[in-house]
């Protein structure tokens, strides 16, 4: 065992307080996973740009590779299980990403809707130019990212009340 | 992938991570946004005994007009360097280089401090510092010292800062009103480092360049400010002629690496190009 200190944490994650004590090297994903069994956040590449790992951070979205858990102490974090709506029906942008096709592996999709979701409160109407900027971090191998950006324009004209495209073939 | 082992600190004050640092020496490093820091942490190409988070130090964050500088805290974001006000009218270039660094992720925790002290060649902020003539405030345990972004850089990794110094604030003086700038950066992909970037603020009068100032990222192991190709240029109408010699005088001073992003020859001359199209796009946004 180390002799190295271990540290108090205390974070919200996904509207829960949890209060711990952890290595100062935990990374978040880590943490997440492995502490709290929230599994929604992937690892991918570990080096900071897949974006599989992304969760929100006091409203930014962050790499939970590239974090240590102490550098979160006192946030509020919220991931993809913290997604769906308060009554358990989809968000708009789960409803986009089944709708549009958003998804084939899957691997991705937990830090792609994540990032989608800090993008569209920054930017409620993106244009598809700043969409595809917006989720420049997060990595998709499927895809082709098409119907990815076709979910989150879903998602924005739901959110915005406007019509929404029709589905994908 | 999981990094050494360390201690963490959190101290609130500058004082406070000063005296922290004095006292592990060259066994401990200031932790910004650490996305330089903790990708070679995980690699244990870096395995600090103790780790200084600055995340607690208020002082470090903000950005304001003090006279003719602009000072930026060490700790503020890119993202917040994206988004400030100030910077949009009085500097935009830094607002121009910073959606060029990394993604969006990246952005919201790195840190412009963080960006110039690590001593990355591959890093766009210190060249653009060294193209403003910002200078870097240092604390050390003896007081504050003041060091030219041109002064700072020795080689890569290596800077003026001593172990036991923490880089508090840039500080950047304003360029006048209507000036034209650009930065300019070739990468492979979003989110690459510079194959070979430009750095460009200028001012005219009338057809003629009033003052000039030009510097390049990432083809030598430190930033380059490239102050003969800036000085031919001054006072020159940038005829093809003028920008031509400018050109070659600036290929001249890189010296890059062959690797993965093409050989030495193609990066030099990658140099070249990033600096005609910063100087065609400087010109055109400048007031005349």
């Amino acid at each position: 065992m180390s002799d190295i200190e271990q540290i108090p944490v205390t974070l919200t994650v996904n509207g829960k307080k949890v209060q711990r004590f952890v290595e100062p090297r935990t990374l978040l994903i880590h943490f997440l996973r492995e502490e709290l069994n929230v599994t929604g956040p992937h690892i991918g590449c570990e080096t900071s740009h897949c974006g599989a790992c992304t969760v929100e951070m006091n409203g930014m979205s962050v790499k939970s590779c590239t974090l240590f858990t102490a550098q979160a102490d006192g946030a509020e974090l919220t991931t993809i299980e913290g997604m769906a709506n308060a009554d358990g029906t989809l968000s708009a942008l789960q409803e986009g990403f089944r709708q549009m096709h958003g998804l084939q592996c899957g691997f991705c999709t937990p830090g792609m809707i994540t990032r989608a979701h800090t993008l569209l409160k920054e930017n409620p109407n993106p244009t598809e130019e700043e969409i595809r900027m917006g989720i420049a971090g997060n990595l998709c191998r499927c895809t082709g990212y098409q119907n990815i950006v076709k979910a989150i324009q879903y998602a924005a004209a739901k959110l915005n009340g406007t019509d929404i495209q029709e589905a994908a073939e | 992938m999981i990094p050494g082992e360390f201690t963490y600190h959190r101290p609130s004050s500058v004082a406070e991570a000063v005296a922290i640092l004095v006292s592990h020496g060259d066994e401990a490093r200031p932790l910004s946004g650490g996305h330089s820091l903790i990708p070679m942490m995980k690699l244990r190409m870096a395995a600090p005994e103790h780790l200084v988070d600055l995340a607690g130090i208020a002082d470090l964050k903000g950005i304001s007009e003090s006279g003719d500088n602009i000072v930026i805290g060490a700790m503020t974001t890119q993202n917040e360097l994206i988004n400030s006000a100030l910077l949009t009218e009085k500097l935009p270039i830094i607002r121009e280089t910073s959606l060029l660094i990394a993604d969006p992720q990246i952005r919201y925790v790195g840190t412009l401090g963080g960006n110039v002290a690590n001593g990355d060649p591959g890093n766009d902020m210190p060249a653009l510092m060294q193209c403003l003539n910002a200078s870097y405030v240092l604390a050390g345990p003896d007081g504050e010292r003041e060091v030219a972004a041109r002064e700072f850089y020795e080689a890569a990794y290596f800077t003026a800062l001593a172990p036991e110094e923490l880089l508090t604030a840039v500080k950047i003086p304003v360029p006048p009103a209507g000036h034209g700038f650009a930065y300019e950066k070739l990468k492979r992909k979003v989110g690459d480092y510079a194959t070979a970037a430009a750095a460009v603020v200028l001012t005219m009068n009338g057809s003629s360049v009033d003052f000039c100032s030009i510097a390049l990222t990432n083809v030598s192991d430190t930033p380059l400010y490239a102050g003969d190709a800036s000085a031919i240029l001054t006072g020159s109408t940038l005829d093809s002629d003028t920008i031509k010699r400018a050109v070659a005088a600036a290929e001249a001073i890189t010296d890059p690496a062959s690797d993965a992003r093409g050989p030495a020859e193609y990066r030099t001359k990658m140099a070249g190009i990033m600096l005609q199209r910063a100087l065609t796009r400087a010109a055109e946004r400048a007031n005349r």
